[in-house]
């Protein structure tokens, strides 16, 4: 099956400066794709290039297999929902949901229908004579998809519409935004700042730097096997040391950090050899805490220090965990509760082993 | 605490309702009074409709305050063709610095008296002016052609003057248009009429009232313009109402004159209000 | 319709070009004001005699320019007479006005802001005829109770002032409630927590706050008395402010030394707005 769209070797430039630098890829069909990205990476333009009010410096946009760059935006298959929605305040709630199908020139009994079903869809049944100003958050939200959705569009692009809500509604969109998706059995492609928004919600991911693609896979390809130092440090919380390489035996090798201690790690086959910088990256949870140093013997990795921070937060408390002179060392406290009691200044041990550290080479200071 | 907040309520009320009863209320009633006064002999006077029964039964009088007022709402609906684009081309098109220079442009010739402006049209266009001279050396024309004292003269007079008061308005409330919302108008599928039609002009629609409002009421009250510009015979109402008062010093017509300005430039603001549900503090205020 | 929607490169071309036409239009007028300022003609048009500064400096007959011109300077003089004392009163009233709307709630205050708002919607030759009316009946009265000719009440400079305040008034009041309505509350009840009272907190905090927005107002107030002339016509005395006494110039027939007052009054206003731009950008 061709997929609903295809980016091949997409470029912009702004002037001077390379917003989009070769990006490829492709986005199968009724799949939940997402470009995260921080800010400033590319993402929006990217969206903004497939939705067609940008034109691509050099590449190409194929939508089902046809290329839609002389297709003008309101000609093109794809719909958007914007980062402040972008409703019409001007109409109410049923002419905002009618609109497009009123430019397809659908007949009026037909789009009152239409519009109808739309509302029952996304759980906001009879509210079409409403204005925009008197919705929710998150009922705006609803209908701003449903807008798009009445069109049936082979891509619906979303671009970041869950940034201006607060904490609790984000929360609650993103289960709804994957279950509309489900329901609607639409290809979704969704750009966000929010890494937990791509990994809740997301079929694959993008991980965009730079104008890049850094790494493209699942949410768990990307949280458990980063493929460059940068996915590592942008997903998920991760401890980080920087140093030069001492010895490398098959996948594993041996680093000296800045601070002069020597951690073991793997390098899954990057190229990586002695004597090079590298930096290499932990995640806090893969960190075991013991009160003893004999338990946590069999680790090829162990510190002993002081607990200098506890950040209490429910099940994803944490400790700071000051390491002979160097960086703190963020370790999450294990769920049973065993280490609840632990004060700050308590003497601790913590190890992991090396498959747990994730090394990258690392440019030259 | 409650006392003094009382005196201060007093002491700020006080200049406001001076002014507004000293200066707007009671002589505009006083102003109906006189008009519906009639002089029997000199210094005897009887309450009648005499002056608005003059009014209606002179053809010049009521021909004058129809003319006045159809040219007035042409001088508007010129006026807001005119300068939509450009407001458009201002709050949506231009960005930065040269937004911000064009609007500053416009607001410029405004910064000097409607009569240098009408003297400027007057250079312009007379027998002797600058187009008239053009257009004989261009050889489009044999001898010198007089454009001025006529009505287009006065409505490009009109239109120049009441720019101002339509462009900015207009620029303000596009402004607030997000592009996301034109951007989401063709996303859907729109072209640059339905997104215009369905989109902009909603939009817009507060400024349009308020911009058409102001126009029409600076030429309706205009005296300058339709005087320099369309000559002796350019029958303006304004020129009636100033002939009975300071030339013929009949008071009592000119005050029903000034009358009937006042009740046609309101039912007209009130109408265009109604008409498009605003309100007077939203669009002027 | 946005720079992000692609359009036909004619239709944008076209667009632009309706642009810079209309800017032409705007400045054309005042260009040739401007330019026939320098004519040595006795009549600002064609043909072109030749640059001259007379029209400004000259000072002897037929070419008297305008600084020895001496009814046109005392146009000018009583002209910004008349524009301070509307300035001044109407930022005093727009003030008081301001806190009024904005701080106190009192029954009938969404009428009177809808009363204050009509000056504007009134033709301002009808507002000259209903001050003059009203207070030559006043002045008629007094001399038939007391016999006492009160002048002020006849038409002249007071009754100017009088007409141009009774609408400018409500554009200072818009001007100085629209910053009013930004001020942080908050702010105030800063001051009055750090020991200062009710007024001083005002006078401290809040008046400087508007301070930009008070001098916006006095600009705009005597930018629009120095032009007005619809309510000036109809009460002006024997001192004429300077737009009427060069429109009754310009009935006789016009030399370039309107044209050079023109000019002038062009620079002036330019300096004065530019310098409430300048203001407005440091704050």
């Amino acid at each position: 099956m061709t997929p609903d769209l295809e980016c091949q070797s997409l470029t912009k430039r702004f002037g001077e400066t390379l917003a989009v630098d070769e990006v490829s890829f492709d986005v199968a069909r009724g799949s939940f794709f997402s470009i995260l990205g921080p800010s400033g990476c590319g993402k929006t333009t990217i969206m903004r290039m497939i939705a067609g009010f940008l034109e691509p410096t050099s590449g190409d946009i194929l939508i089902r297999g046809k290329s839609v760059l002389d297709t003008p935006p309101n000609k093109r298959p794809v719909n958007m929902v914007f980062q402040h929605l972008a409703l019409f305040p001007m109409m109410n709630i049923a002419d905002n949901i009618g609109y497009g199908l009123r430019r397809a020139g659908m007949g009026k009994a037909d789009i009152a229908r239409k519009v109808e079903e739309a509302l029952d869809r996304i759980g906001l049944p009879g509210i079409g004579h409403r204005k925009v100003d008197e919705l929710s958050g998150g009922q705006k939200q609803r209908v701003a998809i449903a807008r798009c959705m009445v069109l049936e569009p082979d891509v619906l692009l979303l671009d970041e519409p869950l940034g201006a809500l607060d904490l609790k509604l984000r929360e609650r969109m993103k289960v709804e935004l994957k279950s509309l998706q489900a329901a609607f059995d639409t290809t979704f492609v969704y750009i966000t700042h929010d890494q937990s928004e791509a990994l809740v919600m997301s079929d694959r991911i993008a991980v965009m730097n730079e104008g890049r693609f850094e790494q493209v896979g699942t949410g768990q390809d990307l949280y458990y096997r980063p493929s460059t130092a940068f996915v590592a440090g942008f997903v998920g919380d991760t401890n980080r040391w920087f140093g030069r390489i001492e010895r490398v035996e098959g996948d594993m090798l041996e680093m000296r950090t800045e601070s002069g201690m020597t951690l073991r790690g793997e390098r899954h086959g990057r190229a990586l050899s002695t004597g090079d910088r590298a930096e290499i990256f932990v995640r806090p949870e893969a960190i075991r805490i013991a009160h003893s140093a004999e338990e946590l013997e069999h680790f090829d990795n162990r510190i002993s220090g002081r607990v200098t921070s506890l950040l209490f937060n429910g099940a994803d408390s944490r400790i700071l965990v000051d390491a002979a002179g160097s960086d703190e060392v963020a370790v999450n406290l294990p769920q049973s509760g065993e280490f609840a009691g632990l004060a700050r200044g308590a003497p601790v041990h913590i190890g992991w082993s090396g498959a747990q550290g994730n090394c990258f080479a690392s440019p030259e200071a | 605490m409650r006392a003094q907040a009382k005196l201060g309520l007093v002491l700020l009320l006080t200049p406001l309702l001076l002014w507004l009863t000293l200066l707007i209320f009671i002589p505009h009633v006083d102003m109906l009074l006189v008009s519906l006064r009639e002089r029997v002999s000199a210094g005897v006077y009887r309450t009648s409709l005499a002056n608005y029964w003059a009014f209606l039964s002179e053809p010049l009088y009521l021909r004058t305050f129809m003319r006045t007022a159809v040219m007035s709402t042409l001088a508007t609906v010129i006026t807001l063709l005119i300068g939509f684009p450009v407001s458009y081309y201002i709050a949506k098109i231009a960005r930065g610095r040269v937004q911000s220079a064009l609007f500053l442009l416009c607001l410029v010739p405004f910064w000097v008296s409607e009569l240098v402006r009408t003297f400027g049209w007057m250079i312009l266009l007379r027998e002797t002016g600058i187009i008239s001279n053009l257009l004989q050396f261009l050889g489009l024309v044999e001898g010198p052609v007089e454009m001025l004292y006529n009505d287009a003269a006065i409505m490009v007079g009109l239109v120049y003057t009441s720019m101002l008061f339509m462009v900015v308005p207009l620029v303000t409330t596009l402004q607030t248009l997000p592009d996301e919302v034109v951007e989401a108008g063709y996303d859907l599928g729109g072209n640059s009429f339905s997104v215009l039609r369905e989109i902009i002009i909603p939009h817009a629609t507060p400024g349009i009232v308020s911009g058409c409002i102001v126009v029409f009421m600076l030429s309706l009250g205009n005296y300058l313009t339709p005087i320099m510009l369309g000559g002796k015979d350019s029958l303006w109402f304004t020129e009636l109402i100033y002939s009975q008062f300071i030339v013929r010093f009949n008071w009592e017509l000119g005050a029903a004159f000034g009358f009937m300005l006042l009740l046609l430039s309101s039912a007209i603001v009130w109408g265009m209000l109604k008409l498009t549900g605003q309100s007077l503090e939203r669009t002027v205020g | 319709m946005i720079p992000t929607i692609p359009q036909p490169r004619l239709l944008t071309v076209a667009y632009t070009a309706y642009v810079a036409a209309f800017f032409l239009f705007l400045a054309l007028p005042l260009a040739v004001v401007a330019v026939f300022a320098f004519n040595d003609s006795q009549f600002p048009s064609l043909p072109w005699e030749g640059f001259t500064w007379n029209w400004f400096f000259g000072s002897e007959s037929p070419m008297i320019g305008v600084f020895h011109e001496r009814s046109i300077l005392r146009a000018i003089g009583t002209s910004a007479f008349v524009a301070v004392c509307v300035s001044v009163l109407s930022v005093a009233i727009g003030l008081s006005n301001a806190f009024l709307f904005n701080r106190y709630r009192f029954p009938g205050q969404g009428i009177l802001y809808i009363l204050m708002l009509l000056p504007l919607v009134v033709p301002g030759i009808v507002l000259g005829i209903s001050i003059l009316v009203f207070s030559s009946r006043v002045a008629n009265g007094l001399w038939e109770i007391a016999q006492w000719d009160f002048e002020a009440l006849r038409p002249g400079l007071v009754l100017v002032i009088l007409g141009q305040f009774s609408f400018i008034a409500t554009i200072a009041t818009l001007v100085i409630s629209a910053r009013l309505q930004k001020f942080d509350r908050t702010l105030e009840d800063a001051a009055l927590n750090l020991g200062a009272n009710r007024l001083t907190a005002v006078r401290t905090v809040t008046l400087p706050y508007l301070m930009p927005a008070m001098i916006g107002a006095f600009v705009v107030a005597f930018l629009m008395s120095f032009e007005n002339f619809n309510t000036t016509l109809m009460l002006v005395g024997s001192d004429a402010p300077l737009t009427i006494a060069m429109f009754d110039r310009l009935k006789e027939g016009s030399t370039p030394l309107l044209n050079a007052v023109s000019l002038l009054l062009m620079l002036g206003s330019s300096c004065l707005a530019l310098l409430v731009i300048a203001f407005q950008r440091r704050n």
